[in-house]
């Protein structure tokens, strides 16, 4: 594909997430936006009655905690796709 | 996708398992065979399962208004297949289960079924069947990614409809998790897409030894 294609597809993904945060801009958390999708579908089993019988055995203390562990996971992901894309493209200029 | 820690009656929690250790058994003894096979698609694994931790750490914003995340799990599924990308979908997910308290252990098999073994079994039948039929592979790893991630979601709330029975349950989960994913399927398509590029441009050998080209562009 060409750089312009690439750079448009981007855009247009970038635009799909930013749409929602312009839609229920001034809404937040307190009126039940942007919540997690999880979260959900605890409390309408919890609606039901069933009572949770196991807790995870860690929890990040607090939500810096879990952003920090959430960075993490996605830097991860990244050095690892980054580091592999530079030493294909390297090796193709190479030959 | 995560049913959360403790949220699954335990008899759903058993069933899921040993379906899920079925799979990744398998998985793990298909990677050592293309492993063997292949040396050189250790990197290509690597990058499948850096591609899902990615995807799964970013939390969405979707139209609906709550918010989610994509699960990244049609690109190892179109490379593959679904039993790899199941022993894939395991690491990231132990990974939250453990240090996020997203998802669970006693929830694990359920939800490397949905991550692992629904999603990625979709994209790999979707993939493979529009490559077969010439469709240019990047296009034909747009479907695959785009029903890989909604499917996932569709599993779930199948599976918290089954241990929850009750009238109009599945509709309610389907609304929570497959509605609030469409916009995010959406992107997943478009950026497992600008991934598939760079690989096709970078690795087409090796990924023709893989037979995950279509068979016009091999």
């Amino acid at each position: 594909m060409k750089t312009s294609t690439l750079i448009i597809l981007a855009v247009v993904c970038i635009l799909l997430f930013i749409a929602p945060l312009i839609m229920f801009n001034g809404h937040g958390e307190d009126d039940g936006y942007f919540g997690g999708a999880d979260d959900a579908a605890g409390e309408i089993i919890e609606e039901s009655g069933f009572e949770p019988w196991f807790s995870s055995i860690w929890e990040p203390p607090s939500g810096e905690i879990e952003s920090l562990l959430f960075a993490l996971q996605a830097a991860i992901g990244a050095i690892i796709i980054g580091y592999f894309f530079g030493y294909w493209r390297g090796q193709g200029k190479e030959e | 996708m995560h049913i959360m820690e403790g949220y699954l009656p335990l008899t759903w929690c058993i069933i899921w398992f040993v379906i899920s250790f079925i799979v990744v058994a398998f998985g793990l003894y298909q990677i050592k065979k293309i492993v063997d096979e292949t040396p050189e698609s250790k990197a290509l694994l690597a990058v499948s399962g850096a591609f899902m931790f990615i995807l799964s750490s970013l939390k969405l914003p979707s139209v609906t208004g709550s918010c989610s995340h994509p699960c990244g799990n049609g690109l190892g599924a179109a490379l593959f297949g679904p039993a790899v990308t199941a022993v894939l979908a395991t690491i990231v997910l132990l990974f939250q289960a453990l240090l996020l308290a997203h998802g669970g252990l006693t929830t694990l098999g359920a939800n490397i079924f949905s991550m692992g073994i629904v999603g990625p079994l979709a994209a790999w039948l979707v993939y493979k069947g529009l490559t077969k039929a010439n469709i240019s592979s990047t296009i034909a790893i747009f479907f695959a990614a785009f029903l890989g991630d909604l499917l996932t979601y569709v599993a779930t709330s199948c599976q918290l409809a089954l241990a929850f029975p009750g009238p109009g349950i599945l509709m309610k989960f389907l609304t929570i998790f497959a509605v609030t994913q469409i916009p995010l399927a959406i992107g997943e398509g478009i950026l497992t897409v600008i991934i598939w590029d760079r690989l096709k441009a970078y690795k087409p050998k090796l990924l023709d030894k893989l037979g995950a080209l279509a068979p016009n562009e091999a």
